[in-house]
């Protein structure tokens, strides 16, 4: 079948006021789109004169029309409006016409005209991002106090959009940025935009520059020359208003030379301060702790276990986590190695798993203070999982090689009864691994006399999700403690 | 000697601070200088306003207060036994500096790190005092990264988070063993404590208090550090597990690798040759794939023979390469963990492939409009329109997809 043919509709013109005139593309748009005209039926133009004599040809919007695009769109259509692309006013438009069609269509990021939105989006937003690092003010002092005034060129229409940016930082200045086809001025309170200017119109130097030319050529590493990385973020079109950059051509030709000198100079003899320094500063006491085999105290065996070497824990871990309580405390608790928390802190029993257990011992009545905390291994083992460190369970050899550490604390401080807090402790105290939940509650006696209470880890408590389940794992570790309580009053 | 001239001044202290990496701007909360009617802002991305012709930005003035240093750490241009020239700025030469700098736009703030003097107190001290005068007295609302000094005092470390956007301490080099040979005096216990009591710090403050519901500031852009690469033999494999460490351990934000650079009247143990830039650049593509892609630190170097990352290709080609039974992913159905893992495909590439789904069935074609080359994808995707059969399993694979062999410099 044929097609009638289209009859032409009315042919709209729309005229803005400048370039930057989003809110008449946005009002004009607007009627055009609830009435139906097409993309290719829209011409638009720039033309201060007769833009309110056309916008008034635009017909109205019809009666409960509404028009509803997404938010983001028009957020960013407004700053693709700043895009120095004399079609960008016809192709949002275009866009705007397929959105009231399919109002999905800005998820679709393979197709081809959101692409096109979007790397024109990315060019003046890399515009902006580049005048925000490509300005370079100069200083003007006269009569009325200091002024700054910068020149540059942007590719885009982006003076308006990015005016604010220089007020929030430079709010306690007086400052004025000159672009070719506009101009903004800050005077401390209030910022208005003016006409365009010429290069010539902004001071040509500045006192502060040959410092910063200065900086500029002494921060470079000529053995690490990188040209096309430099103009790939700093594109040879912004050189000329930067004052730094009439250095470049010279550093980059003298970069090579600069380098084999930095390379060829042979090392030369210390200078005399050198030895001065040396001697005041790094008489070096011996660092050598010993391994712990004399030490007569706690104190002495923690200092010799700060050097631990035993075993490859201590590569990965902060420091040695080592006992903590008086020398003479009638009961050891030992568990199973220090988390992320006691880790940084350098004190077992610090963390969520500590606090628990601090707990329940308070309300077995058995006093924190009188009693010593240890674990079974010192170091923390665990693996880096992004930004978190999940514990992992010491092996037999690592559980092996820290029993000296554990031995010489039993050696020192004589207890009356070590409780086993969960079976990396039990294994460590008994030397073979003992079935936790089967002996949990029960005292094992080694054949050195030394008494070992069985139960669990207080961190298992912290595992258990359901509330109910967790406080009664809660109130039989409590029982334990206080049987624990029991057995050392006898 | 005659006293030096602050621009004198400037060339030594700036000279003596080039060799440090880190330098980025970002990552802190946003300010201005609306209220305060001083001058300053930061908007939590970082600018770059100059680039050296060494490809690095320049957007800090990054100085040292002093290059006169007790410690003799063999890499250091300002260990005590260099003959460089020595300087020393006056608090007030830095606050001035970095103001008249950043009220033309020439920088985004100051980097400011320092040899050390006398003590570590004493240097640390002087430091977070030219911090104090730009906030307090210069109403100076820019950003601010002090470099800490491992052994000062707690309170010091306080304050410099008060004022501070980033504090870093740089470990150096990539394992305990590497500080003792090269550095004798430093101690490899108290870089990690120092770092550990950061982030206790960090983690403290960032708790509301309960007097006026509000956080105190401490660094908020949080902390950083800085390994130099190929002074020492270890591998990429094992300068990433120490990466992987600081970042789990301690929280850091950056983790800069600096290619050893040959220093002037440089110390007999170092290598005297041109810095391996490549290798620095593939260890920050890889540290990118643990930080953004959900890549393990173990993963990326499995399977090679030294733990040595590939030089002609990056990181992730290398490991697709050696994991080819993970692929093709088909881009219409595959989770994004396993989109990410598809060389070619960036995060916004895989974010836009996503958001496009629900939509339209993806085509060749148009995964080629959202990705930045479609030839490193092609061989390692099944979309509508396309399968790569057996282009995964060729032999040629690799060399397709390297850049074709270049003559080495004689250097």
């Amino acid at each position: 079948m044929t097609a009638a043919p289209q009859l032409s509709l009315a042919r709209f013109t729309v005229a803005l006021k400048s370039d930057i005139d989003f809110a008449s593309w946005r009002d004009a748009a607007r009627r055009l789109v609830l009435n139906g005209a097409r993309p290719e039926d829209v011409a638009w133009t720039v033309d201060p004169v007769r833009a309110a004599e056309l916008a008034a040809s635009l017909p109205a919007i019809p009666a409960g029309a509404v028009l509803n695009v997404p938010r983001s769109f028009v957020e960013r259509a407004e700053a693709v409006f700043c895009h120095s692309d004399p079609a960008r006013f016809g192709f949002l438009y275009q866009l705007l016409w397929r959105l009231t069609r399919k109002p999905e269509l800005m998820q679709i990021a393979s197709d081809p005209e959101v692409r096109r939105f979007e790397a024109m989006d990315k060019a003046v937003r890399r515009d902006i991002h580049k005048m925000r690092a490509f300005v370079r003010f100069r200083r003007i002092k006269d009569g009325s106090g200091e002024h700054y005034v910068a020149w540059f060129e942007p590719d885009h229409f982006i003076l308006e959009r990015n005016a604010e940016f220089f007020v929030r930082r430079f709010t306690g200045m007086h400052w004025a940025i000159l672009i070719p086809y506009a101009s903004a001025t800050w005077d401390g309170e209030t910022l208005a935009f003016g006409p365009g200017a010429s290069r010539a119109s902004a001071p040509r130097e500045d006192d502060a520059e040959e410092l910063w030319k200065t900086y500029f050529r002494s921060i470079f590493n000529p053995a690490r020359l990188k040209v096309k990385a430099m103009q790939a973020e700093m594109p040879r079109k912004y050189w000329r208003n930067l004052p730094e950059a009439t250095l470049i051509p010279g550093m980059i030709a003298g970069a090579d030379q600069a380098a084999r000198e930095m390379i060829a100079r042979t090392p030369t003899q210390a200078p005399t301060r050198h030895e001065k320094i040396q001697a005041r500063h790094w008489k070096r006491e011996e660092t050598d702790r010993g391994d712990g085999a004399d030490a007569a105290t706690i104190t002495a065996l923690r200092e010799a276990a700060k050097g631990c070497r035993r075993c490859p824990l201590w590569r990965d871990a902060t420091q040695t986590v080592f006992g903590e309580g008086p020398d003479s405390a009638k009961w050891i608790f030992v568990g199973e190695q220090p988390g992320d928390q006691e880790d940084l802190a350098g004190k077992p029993f610090v963390g969520p798993a500590g606090r628990v257990f601090d707990s329940i011992l308070d309300d077995a009545e058995i006093d924190r203070t009188k009693v010593y905390v240890t674990n079974a291994v010192k170091h923390f083992k665990f693996e880096p999982r992004g930004k978190r460190r999940i514990h992992s369970k010491p092996n037999a050899g690592e559980i092996q090689a820290c029993r000296w550490w554990l031995d010489r604390e039993l050696d020192l401080i004589k207890p009356d009864l070590v409780v086993a807090l969960g079976a990396t402790a039990a294994q460590s105290l008994l030397g073979k691994s003992v079935p936790v939940t089967k002996h949990r509650g029960e005292v094992i006696e080694r054949e050195d006399g030394l008494r070992v209470f069985i139960t669990i880890h207080p961190s298992y408590i912290l595992r258990i999700r359901d509330p109910d389940d967790k406080q009664a794992e809660r109130e039989r570790f409590l029982a334990d403690m206080r049987k624990v309580r029991k057995l050392a009053a006898h | 000697m005659a006293a030096l001239s602050t621009r004198e001044k400037l060339a030594i202290l700036s000279d003596a601070a080039k060799y440090d990496a880190s330098c980025a701007s970002s990552g802190t909360d946003r300010r201005d200088s609306v209220k305060s009617r001083g001058i300053g802002s930061t908007e939590g991305i970082g600018i770059c306003h100059a680039y050296a012709p060494d490809g690095r930005c320049i957007s800090l003035l990054k100085i040292l207060l002093t290059n006169f240093c007790i410690y003799d750490c063999s890499y250091c241009i300002n260990r005590s036994s260099s003959n460089t020239r020595r300087a020393r700025f006056t608090t007030e030469e830095v606050v001035r500096l970095t103001i008249e700098f950043y009220k033309r736009n020439y920088i985004e703030g100051l980097f400011l790190s320092s040899g050390v003097v006398r003590s570590p107190d004493e240097t640390m001290s002087e430091m977070v005092e030219v911090a104090r005068r730009l906030r307090e007295e210069e109403n100076f609302a820019g950003y601010i990264h002090l470099k800490t000094i491992p052994e000062c005092a707690s309170d010091l470390l306080e304050k410099a988070g008060k004022y501070a956007d980033r504090l870093s301490i740089n470990i150096e080099l990539p394992t305990d063993e590497g500080v003792k040979r090269f550095a004798p005096e430093k101690r490899p216990e108290t870089i990690r404590l120092s770092m550990a009591s950061l982030r206790q710090k960090m983690e403290e403050k960032s708790e509301p208090t309960l007097k006026t519901k509000k956080r105190q500031r401490f660094a908020p852009g949080g902390q950083s550090t800085q390994v130099i690469v190929g002074a020492d033999s270890t591998s990429d494999d094992g300068i990433l597990r120490t990466s992987s460490r600081l970042y789990g351990s301690y929280q850091l934000r950056r983790v800069y690798y600096s290619a050893f650079s040959p220093i002037p009247d440089a110390s007999s143990a170092l290598p005297l040759k041109r810095p391996p830039l490549m290798r620095e650049h593939r260890l920050y593509q890889a540290d990118w794939l643990m930080r953004f892609y959900g890549f393990l630190q173990p993963e990326i170097l499995a399977g090679t023979p030294d733990g040595m990352l590939d030089l002609d290709i990056d990181p992730k080609l290398s490991w697709a390469l050696r994991n080819r039974g993970r692929f093709p992913v088909d881009v219409n159905r595959a989770h994004r963990e396993d989109l990410l893992r598809v060389p070619g495909l960036g995060t916004r590439a895989v974010t836009r492939i996503l958001d496009t789904r629900p939509h339209a069935r993806l085509r060749l074609a148009d995964v080629g409009r959202i990705c930045r080359s479609i030839a490193t994808v092609r061989p390692f995707i099944v979309a509508a329109d396309w399968s790569p059969g057996c282009l995964l399993d060729a032999e040629r694979l690799r060399q397709k997809l390297a850049p074709p062999p270049r003559q080495l410099s004689l250097l």
